[in-house]
């Protein structure tokens, strides 16, 4: 899923400083996997808002609450009957919903309280790592299901490169190669033949590069 | 021949071949690279020029290279993956060969978090191996990347590094056939102290017909002290130094260490002059420029030849 | 504005804090009267956000008392509100209303001396740090 890290206090307060009345909203979906900006955060952001304003003698009014979804239009629509009652709208989702409810909304500042990091899964309760770039051309299935454009810090595509050392990628004993795994899987799945074929090189369009990106489904939008 | 290269010519005719390394200096500062080059002219059939090594930058190494070329030295044009997207790398390619650079070194890079701009975009469009097929493309079937065709294809004669002993071990023999089979005229390895091992890897190399496709040279450093030896030892990832190096230098007193260093290397040279399947070597003698000619000299690599 | 009776919200384990302080009730051991004890199943029920409304709501300090570690029936709540805890303080410290009004203590079912103790230790501490700073800002705009 997208993973998300609520910014620094200082940050927020910093953005919310012009407002006296707000709309902290919150995403039933990836942020709240992550814990970044689902009910609970939405709630205890709130109250730390409330906390800091009220510290500071200029008090903050905060609403709360969470959608199903921050990305779907009928769901940032359910905002529609109240919405002038604020002055902004704090969204703790994704930059996808924030520009979702930014694009709806648009006399309204919409102010982003997360920061948006990556596409990636749980290793463990959490942590959460990061999986997946988005290149648009998928090559899991000749790298042992280990990408090399995520997991790779130099997201090379015949790897390694002479900075791996037992196991771990030259940037930290932290991040494993990811050529290491995808060797090691290769040898598991018996596949080693992979290897030795030189991988050509990317195209980049399918990716971020080749500009913003679009997916029409002829058979889905009417 | 596949270039006007000095050192493709020297290894040609089967000579033992050596080439050093320079690195640029961090300033716009032409008379740093002229005084470090001197102690190398006529010492070595091809200099070596780093690419913002460590990812802090440095003059580049094409500028650099030219510099040398007017000196009358063969630069070996380093240049990584890290900085330049395929565009870039084969436009920079079209200058260099254009001017009389025709030796050139392709690398991944170290990652930007060594170095001086650890805020900088990570470019790694197309890695070290895409780049020796991108190159030579461009020299044999005078094409593009991309397809179009050349009009002056670039007449470069391209290398690569390898590391004998980086990890995944079992995987380097592999890797080294990748980078010959992409295209790699010669390679260059890292500094090697354990010349057992890296007999064996060459072994290997030579049983998978590697040998008679690219030209090895290995790589040697001398070690300057007992200090400087364990820390290659202990400190520097994928650096194979055996005990009994680190003693022999650390048995002398701290004044003749560096000259057992030097005896050290000498010896070395002259196993890798007999070892089948290594070429020449490629001495780094990082900051001891100056120490160069002394070492060529002791190891009966002079004069170099005329090519 | 002399010494202040600063009020101490306890969020109490059933299993350890609270009937620690049921011990020290029934041994008449003396803790400052500010000091409100709220009794939880287990202190990793207690959610960030109920340790933040108590001070929203003019509490001068927050204890959240739980079993020792290793002791916690429910396997580790204990640590996890210990988790949330040290969470808390530094949330507190960046909108400086101050990491020192919150913490985390842990002591035995039987320990009634050390809940009366524990409890005093705490209010002194928060007497120190003043009231609620939002409490003084109050103050100040009235």
């Amino acid at each position: 899923m997208i993973t998300a890290e609520r910014k620094p206090m200082e940050e927020i307060l910093a953005s919310v400083e012009p407002f006296s009345k707000i709309l902290l909203l919150g995403c039933n979906e990836c942020v709240t996997v992550c814990h970044a900006g689902g009910r609970k955060e939405v709630a205890l952001l709130a109250s730390a808002l409330r906390l800091a304003r009220l510290q500071q003698g200029a008090p903050l009014e905060v609403e709360e609450l969470t959608l199903e979804r921050q990305c779907d239009p009928e769901y940032v629509e359910e905002l529609a009957r109240d919405i002038d009652k604020y002055d902004a709208v704090c969204s703790m989702a994704c930059g996808c919903g924030v520009q979702t409810v930014a694009e709806r909304y648009a006399g309204l500042p919409v102010m982003p309280m997360v920061n948006t990091a990556f596409m990636g899964a749980s290793e463990a309760h959490g942590i959460w790592a990061e999986r997946c770039a988005g290149c648009g051309d998928c090559v899991l299935g000749y790298t042992g299901g280990i990408c090399p454009v995520a997991r790779c810090s130099k997201r090379i595509f015949n790897g390694p490169c002479g900075g791996s050392t037992k196991g771990k990628c030259e940037i930290s004993p932290d991040v494993d190669c990811a050529w290491q795994l995808i060797w090691d899987r290769l040898k598991q799945l018996g596949q080693t033949e992979l290897y030795s074929k030189i991988m050509e090189p990317k195209d980049w369009r399918t990716a971020r590069d080749g500009g913003p990106r679009r997916i029409v489904r002829e058979d889905m939008a009417l | 021949m596949k270039s006007d290269s000095k050192l493709e010519k020297v290894l040609a005719e089967g000579h033992f071949a050596v080439t050093g390394e320079l690195g640029p200096p961090r300033g716009a500062n032409l008379e740093a690279v002229k005084e470090k080059a001197a102690h190398l002219v006529n010492m070595v059939d091809a200099v070596n020029v780093t690419d913002n090594q460590t990812a802090v930058v440095r003059m580049s190494s094409w500028a650099v290279s030219l510099v040398l070329k007017e000196m009358g030295m063969e630069p070996n044009y380093q240049m990584v993956c890290r900085d330049r997207n395929r565009l870039a790398m084969q436009s920079d390619i079209l200058g260099a060969a254009a001017l009389g650079i025709n030796t050139m070194l392709c690398l991944s890079g170290d990652h930007p978090s060594f170095g001086d701009h650890p805020q900088a975009a990570n470019v790694h469009d197309i890695d070290s191996i895409q780049q020796l097929a991108m190159v030579k493309g461009m020299r044999d079937d005078g094409r593009f990347l991309g397809g179009d065709e050349i009009d002056t294809p670039p007449r470069i004669f391209v290398g690569a590094a390898a590391n004998p002993f980086g990890d995944p071990f079992e995987l380097r023999v592999l890797r080294l056939a990748k980078k010959v089979a992409a295209g790699a005229d010669f390679i260059q390895t890292q500094c090697i102290y354990n010349l057992e091992r890296f007999g064996e890897y060459m072994r290997q190399a030579h049983d998978m017909g590697l040998t008679e496709k690219t030209k090895v040279l290995a790589g040697v450093t001398p070690l300057k002290s007992a200090g400087m030896a364990k820390y290659m030892a202990n400190r520097v990832p994928g650096m194979d130094v055996p005990a009994d190096v680190v003693k022999r230098i650390a048995d002398q007193p701290k004044d003749k260490q560096a000259e057992e260093g030097i005896k050290l290397l000498c010896e070395q040279i002259e196993q890798f002059k007999e070892m089948p399947g290594v070429a020449g070597i490629h001495l780094m003698a990082i900051e001891w420029e100056h120490r160069v000619p002394e070492i060529v000299e002791r190891a009966g690599l002079l004069p170099r030849p005329q090519v | 504005m002399s010494e202040f009776e600063p009020v101490v919200v306890v969020f109490a384990c059933d299993y350890c804090a609270y009937t620690a302080a049921d011990v020290a009730g029934r041994m008449n051991l003396e803790y400052p009267p500010g000091v409100r004890i709220i009794r939880v199943p287990c202190t990793g029920k207690v959610d960030s956000v109920h340790v933040l409304r108590a001070l929203e709501k003019g509490a001068d300090g927050v204890l959240v008392a739980g079993c020792l570690e290793g002791d916690c029936h429910f396997k580790n709540g204990n640590l996890r509100a210990a988790a949330r805890v040290k969470a808390l303080q530094q949330l507190l410290d960046d909108i400086n209303i101050g990491g020192g009004r919150v913490a985390m203590v842990h002591m035995s079912a039987g320990q009634g001396a050390v809940f009366a103790e524990t409890a005093r230790q705490f209010c002194e501490s928060i007497s120190s740090l003043g009231p609620n700073p939002i409490k003084r800002a109050a103050r100040q705009a009235a």
